[in-house]
């Protein structure tokens, strides 16, 4: 159904942290890995070793440059997936109800068997986190990987999206965004999380820690600079010579 | 986004048939016989020929009768119904017309309120779209429907009343462009906002995360046609708007009438075109594009 439950059991989603994401894109390739493999059809590639490849994925990591005032630009790595929206646009403009959240934990999936392909969640995602894929003519798109969070024949510490499981940085965490005693609750409140274009209205679930404040360079200068002596003032040896040389010319 | 051949023509062919039933279906003293039969053959060819060449953009049509399972929340399905509904009542009220000669006014009208219901949930589809600012105004419904209106005037023969309705979509068009052209601005969505960095400081886009394309580029940030945006709005307004108000003025009007409807369809063509190559999607701003 393409109604959107007015309440949740549970909004499972991610936390992901922009400072200490190192860009390594270790998620995406996890993802691809794992999804291509287990829930619903597989992510191809089209052209993969010629020319002009292109595939399916549901995580892609961009890189931002942000240049503050008066100090040095600041490189940020942003990783982008399915953000589980409360308000999910792209399950409402769904014609067939492919598009779904689920209730008992907000996940929003497509449901394979009833997608044509019309591509209009994709228009209505304001975050592209809605691939056709080209092979199979059906929508692609992170499932929080419902079929290894749940799954019990992983050993516990794998109930966890791939990407969460694979992050060499820690900049990925996993959990239950509506209960407030949560760990990523915790860590939303504690670190001001915050929400990817509020002003869509869709009321992502997912939410980023923005870069902690960077040091500054002090602009005040040592007082007892002036008492210092220069270390270098004139070149001495067959530097001087030269130079003194050189001035001459 | 991405201009698909197969929705310009859809858009554009069963607007301007819907258009034709509408104006048959209100028309107190319709055409019978086999001049009704050639009426509605045209309407039904554009309407039916518009919807099939729809589904030629999905990437599963085999599956294309589930679209009318959810019309309680998208307007794609209700558009599935309101054309159903358009193409079955107009198909009785036709029946009537052309083998018997009866013409039953009340499943006129009924039919030709399903007909302007198809057009305004098919820009609703575009309409309600908040991640392409430009669509996601009132405005857009009204230009569908006065298009829509227009075009059905001049396929039915109607000179005068097609004369102002011209006018009327043609002063819209202007309007829609106009206005469209500050929307995503005023839409206060930008590169601050879709990455939450904007109060660090300037942002910019420094790496995507792909040396290649992909789906989202190609679907959603089109942006070859927009360096002749200004040319081919002039033309698309002089081939819908000037060029058949000119030859409506003339005399012989089933001549000049027909060529005022050629000029007016290659004019909503090009309109329709640069309605998908102009609009920027909001995804664009994560690639630094838009």
């Amino acid at each position: 159904m393409t109604q959107l439950p007015e309440k949740t059991e549970r909004k499972m989603g991610l936390v992901i942290d922009l400072d200490t994401c190192v860009g390594c894109h270790a998620c995406v390739v996890s993802c691809k890995g794992w999804n291509t493999e287990n829930y619903g059809a597989p992510l191809s590639d089209q052209d993969p070793y010629g020319a002009d490849p292109s595939g399916t994925f549901l995580n892609r990591v961009h890189s931002y440059e942000v240049q503050p005032e008066g100090g040095p630009a600041q490189l940020i790595h942003f990783p982008k997936s399915c953000l589980h929206c409360e308000d999910a646009p792209c399950v409402t403009v769904c014609p067939t109800g492919a598009s779904y959240k689920r209730t008992e934990d907000g996940i929003v999936l497509v449901n394979e068997k009833d997608c044509i392909g019309c591509g209009l969640c994709a228009w209505a995602c304001p975050y592209g986190a809605r691939e056709l894929d080209q092979a199979e003519g059906v929508m692609k798109k992170c499932t929080l990987c419902v079929d290894r969070i749940y799954n019990e024949n992983l050993p516990e510490e794998d109930r966890v999206p791939a990407c969460v499981r694979t992050c060499p940085s820690n900049a990925r965490h996993f959990g239950d965004l509506g209960d407030p005693d949560s760990e990523v609750s915790q860590l939303v409140a504690e670190r001001g999380g915050m929400d990817l274009m509020p002003e869509q209205g869709t009321k992502p679930v997912n939410k980023y820690l923005p870069p902690r404040p960077k040091d500054r360079l002090n602009e005040e200068i040592d007082i007892l600079a002036p008492l210092l002596s220069p270390v270098v003032e004139e070149p001495k040896g067959f530097l001087g010579w030269l130079d003194k040389t050189l001035e001459k010319l | 986004m991405h201009p698909a051949p197969s929705i310009i023509a859809f858009s554009t062919f069963s607007g301007l048939g819907l258009g034709l039933l509408f104006w048959l279906g209100v028309d107190p003293t319709a055409p019978t016989g086999w001049v009704a039969f050639a009426f509605f053959a045209i309407a039904y060819a554009m309407a039916v020929g518009g919807l099939i060449s729809s589904t030629f953009h999905l990437g599963r049509p085999e599956r294309a009768i589930k679209a009318f399972t959810q019309w309680q929340t998208s307007w794609l399905s209700r558009e599935a119904w309101c054309a159903v509904a358009a193409l079955v009542t107009m198909g009785i009220y036709a029946f009537l017309l052309v083998f018997f000669d009866t013409q039953v006014s009340i499943l006129g009208w009924l039919g030709a309120a399903f007909a302007l219901a198809t057009v305004y949930t098919t820009s609703m589809i575009y309409a309600q779209l908040k991640t392409v600012p430009r669509w996601n105004t009132a405005l857009t419904s009204a230009l569908f429907i006065a298009l829509s209106v227009a075009g059905g005037a001049l396929l039915s023969g109607r000179v005068t009343i097609g004369l102002i309705l011209l006018l009327v979509a043609g002063g819209l068009q202007a309007l829609w462009w106009k206005m469209g052209d500050t929307r995503f601005k005023q839409s206060g969505t930008d590169l601050k906002t879709a990455t939450g960095l904007g109060n660090i400081g300037e942002v910019r886009a420094f790496e995507p995360p792909h040396t290649g394309t992909n789906y989202l580029l190609n679907e959603m940030v089109y942006t070859v046609g927009r360096k002749h945006a200004q040319k081919l709005r002039m033309i698309a307004l002089v081939l819908m708007l000037v060029v058949p108000v000119l030859l409506l003025l003339l005399p012989y009007p089933h001549i000049f009438g027909l060529l005022a409807l050629i000029s007016h369809i290659a004019g909503v063509l090009v309109s329709r075109w640069l309605f998908f190559a102009e609009a920027e999607h909001v995804v664009g701003l994560y690639y630094g594009m838009r």
